[in-house]
């Protein structure tokens, strides 16, 4: 049965620093949206073609759904750089992961066999630095709207000891939220990439393909939650919070 | 008992209990959306929309027990 490895497999190395199979294919999907994007750029037309006609209607369904999160256009379109990037570049990533050329073209050395792509959601690497990404901006869009005083002060607060002590439990949530945010990402991609596997390997024909149909869907909702999640945080951070 | 077969078996034992709580959260977000929808069907979408990711977040909760159980089986 072919190896399934919980870490990515490291390719080759710059000096000493690893480039992974994962990372590589992180640096395709990063280069497929930024062609994409100029190519959109410069050909942006006042009646839309098709490709910018797709994209206006998912800035527009974006919006639609920031404003019932964060109640208001201009807001929307204040977050919606973060949001959507941290959206787009999931889902192109987990998308770029299911192609059939991933996982199965690689390098050969003597009894080991290690893929040339592999789901860049699939290493933690990748997750846990999008969640960091995520919680800090929280943060910092945080002190940016409200204070840098208002902002900790629902951390760190000594009007009564029980705020005080929710406050803690409060800063010790945002370190958890790091753990989730990354854990539930790498889960839901690298179970999908074995359970690929395992069914490729149980039925090689037919069956596969709706676990496949599976995957694009998981895909999406987990790119979806990841941005819903830290629009969430974004809308708790930047409103002015009323007196408890 | 040797230490392998403890392996398997707590692997198969965090599956088996992992997945008991939400398996009960999924059936139950499910069942209250579709009251919800059923009771105003003009919300389907938006229902739908906060259904799924409902059910995202509890099954969050399985893919926790899944990563303990991977890690364990595939990490020497």
């Amino acid at each position: 049965m072919t190896e399934i490895s919980i870490k990515a497999e490291e390719l080759f190395r710059i000096g000493s620093w690893p480039v992974t199979n994962s990372l590589l294919l992180a640096l395709v999907s990063l280069v497929v949206l930024a062609v994409t994007a100029f190519a959109l750029h410069r050909k942006l037309a006042l009646i839309p073609g098709k490709l910018q006609g797709i994209f206006e209607m998912f800035a527009d369904e974006m919006l639609g759904l920031m404003d019932s999160v964060l109640g208001g256009r201009a807001m929307s379109e204040k977050y919606f750089p973060l949001i959507a990037s941290v959206f787009t570049f999931i889902l192109i990533s987990n998308w770029l992961g299911l192609l059939p050329v991933v996982g199965s073209v690689g390098i050969r050395e003597d009894h080991s066999f290690i893929p040339l792509f592999r789901a860049p959601a699939a290493d933690l690497n990748f997750t846990v630095v999008l969640a960091i990404v995520s919680v800090f901006a929280v943060q910092i869009l945080g002190v940016v709207a409200v204070g840098a005083g208002k902002h900790f002060s629902k951390y760190f607060t000594l009007k009564n000891p029980i705020l005080t002590f929710a406050g803690l439990l409060e800063f010790i949530a945002e370190f958890v939220k790091i753990i989730s945010f990354s854990f539930r990402l790498f889960g839901n991609v690298f179970a999908g990439e074995v359970l690929l596997i395992i069914i490729g390997f149980l039925v090689p024909y037919i069956l596969p393909l709706p676990f496949l149909f599976l995957e694009v869907f998981v895909g999406f909702v987990q790119a979806l939650i990841f941005a819903m999640l830290t629009l969430v945080f974004v809308a708790m951070a930047v409103r002015e919070h009323e007196a408890h | 008992m040797d230490a392998e077969t403890a392996k398997s078996l707590s692997i198969a034992a965090i599956m088996a209990v992992g997945t008991i709580a939400p398996a009960i959260s999924i059936g139950w977000i499910g069942s209250k959306g579709a009251d919800a929808i059923g009771r105003n069907p003009e919300g389907a979408s938006k229902i739908q929309t906060a259904m799924i990711l409902a059910i995202a977040f509890a099954e969050a909760i399985a893919i926790y027990a899944l990563v303990v159980a991977l890690v364990l089986k595939f990490v020497e």
